[in-house]
């Protein structure tokens, strides 16, 4: 254990803008052309419009937004099934609070709460558990959105409604994982990302043995990355680093966080209750064994079963960019309703609701005219 | 929602079945659950996500990569 003083100089240090601009003075020494990166991450773009990161970079580097924002990401075809579920009478749906403003095909939850639905936000999935403790005349649904961070808490939310008999709760499975999402991206013939910062929290939970091959398979530098300002600079650094020197390894820019093999506890929670299925990306398509799927063992929590809610018609925006924004290949300023039609308070799409959606990251830092 | 935030571990304590922790962010108190991370004590600094405590900190780590960012940041100003 180390003091408190110096314990918050830690997290102070990784703030402290005379080392950013440290770091950035090294990227301007090394970089002798233009390259295109990738964060995967949505809660990174943040950051960077936050602390004004892509004004620092040198000119040669293009940051592209990955599709690592889960309420983006989720199909329209599971917000209409999760907006159904709701008006169902008898029912409380829990989500978090980000996906109530996610439209569907022709409103969001908010709607629903607002005609008389009972949608409640929860923090931690286990909140959505005690209210099924709580409410045994009701059913509860948690909507299992998220990536590899939130799959072990969804996991545990089931684990522990089993273990105390609950029969009136079951979630609306809608985990997604990274690494099928890389493969695609790079398999795209429209690809132009040559270099990855891969999502440091997903890797704190599965660690990142899973990246050298897909470095191998496209010759592409990955390198894990935290989320403060002087992790990001150092993440990409450590990416032009390997690009400039024609290098494609996997390296740890945030290794007070993540180890190789990442958490096994919570990987095993997650092959205990999920298997890997095929999941629609919105704005993307199907990826193959990207999503995760409750095992045939606990399909009694699944409530696209309990509810028989799988066959819905859905109806995408038409004017809403934001499958393109999600690949990387547009900006949201390149969107026609960025800004006019298409606000946070009234978003067309989900890149504008959610704390990790690009389109929402332009608009809050005012990256309109650039 | 996927942004983790670092807290520290004030004391840990088990809510029925689960093993729990009141997780002290900045002077902000959650409870937190820890069944992820057994090896977790008091005094430890972690990312939580949606109520979960995902890793364990390792603070030696953390200060010897500022260490290393600090040279680097002083040979670039050195050069310029």
């Amino acid at each position: 254990m180390v003091s408190d003083k110096k314990s918050s100089d830690f997290l102070k240090g990784y703030r402290d803008a005379k080392l950013v601009k440290g770091i950035v003075e090294n990227l301007h020494q090394r970089i002798t052309r233009p390259w295109s990166i990738m964060e995967i991450c949505g809660g990174q773009t943040h950051a960077i419009m936050q602390y004004g990161l892509d004004q620092l970079l040198p000119k040669e580097i293009e940051l592209i937004h990955g599709p690592g924002c889960p309420v983006c990401v989720t199909p329209l075809e599971l917000i209409d099934q999760a907006l159904w579920i709701a008006r169902q009478p008898n029912v409380i749906l829990t989500s978090f609070g980000d996906m109530l403003r996610v439209p569907g095909s022709k409103n969001d939850l908010f709607s629903v709460r607002a005609e008389g639905g009972q949608v409640q936000v929860v923090y931690s999935p286990l909140d959505a558990v005690k209210i099924a403790k709580e409410n045994p005349d009701k059913e509860v649904v948690f909507f299992a959105i998220g990536f590899e961070t939130t799959a072990p808490a969804n996991a545990m939310a089931v684990v522990h409604a089993k273990k105390i008999g609950l029969e009136n709760f079951s979630i609306l499975p809608a985990n997604v994982l990274v690494p099928p999402a890389m493969h695609t991206i790079l398999g795209s013939p429209n690809n132009r990302i040559q270099g990855f910062l891969a999502a440091g929290h997903v890797c704190a939970v599965m660690g990142y043995w899973e990246y050298p091959p897909i470095a191998k398979q496209y010759q592409i530098p990955i390198v894990v990355t935290g989320f403060e300002p002087l992790d990001l600079m150092q993440g990409i650094l450590t990416t032009v680093e390997m690009l400039e020197d024609g290098k494609f390894d996997v390296k740890n820019a945030y290794q007070r966080a993540v180890t190789f093999e990442g958490n096994k506890a919570a990987q095993k929670l997650i092959n205990d209750v999920f298997d890997p299925v095929d999941r629609k990306w919105r704005g993307i398509g199907t990826i193959p064994h990207s999503g995760l799927g409750l095992k045939n063992s606990l399909i009694n929590f699944d409530a696209t079963i309990k509810f028989n809610s799988a066959n819905i018609q859905t109806q995408e925006s038409t004017i809403c960019i934001a499958g393109e924004v999600l690949q990387g290949l547009k900006k949201p300023r390149e969107c026609p309703a960025f800004g006019t039609l298409c606000t946070p308070n009234s978003p067309l799409g989900a890149p504008m609701v959610s704390s990790e959606g690009a389109c929402a990251a332009y608009y809050r830092y005012g990256r309109t005219n650039q | 929602m996927c942004l983790g935030i670092p807290g520290k571990i004030l004391s840990i304590y088990e809510d029925q079945t689960t093993r729990m922790a009141k997780v002290d962010f900045g002077g902000v108190t959650r409870e937190v659950c820890v069944e992820l991370i057994p090896e977790a004590n008091p005094g430890d600094w972690t990312i939580i996500h949606a109520g979960f405590a995902l890793n364990i900190l390792d603070e030696d780590e953390a200060l010897e990569t500022l260490a290393i960012l600090q040279e680097m940041s002083n040979l670039a100003e050195l050069e310029e």
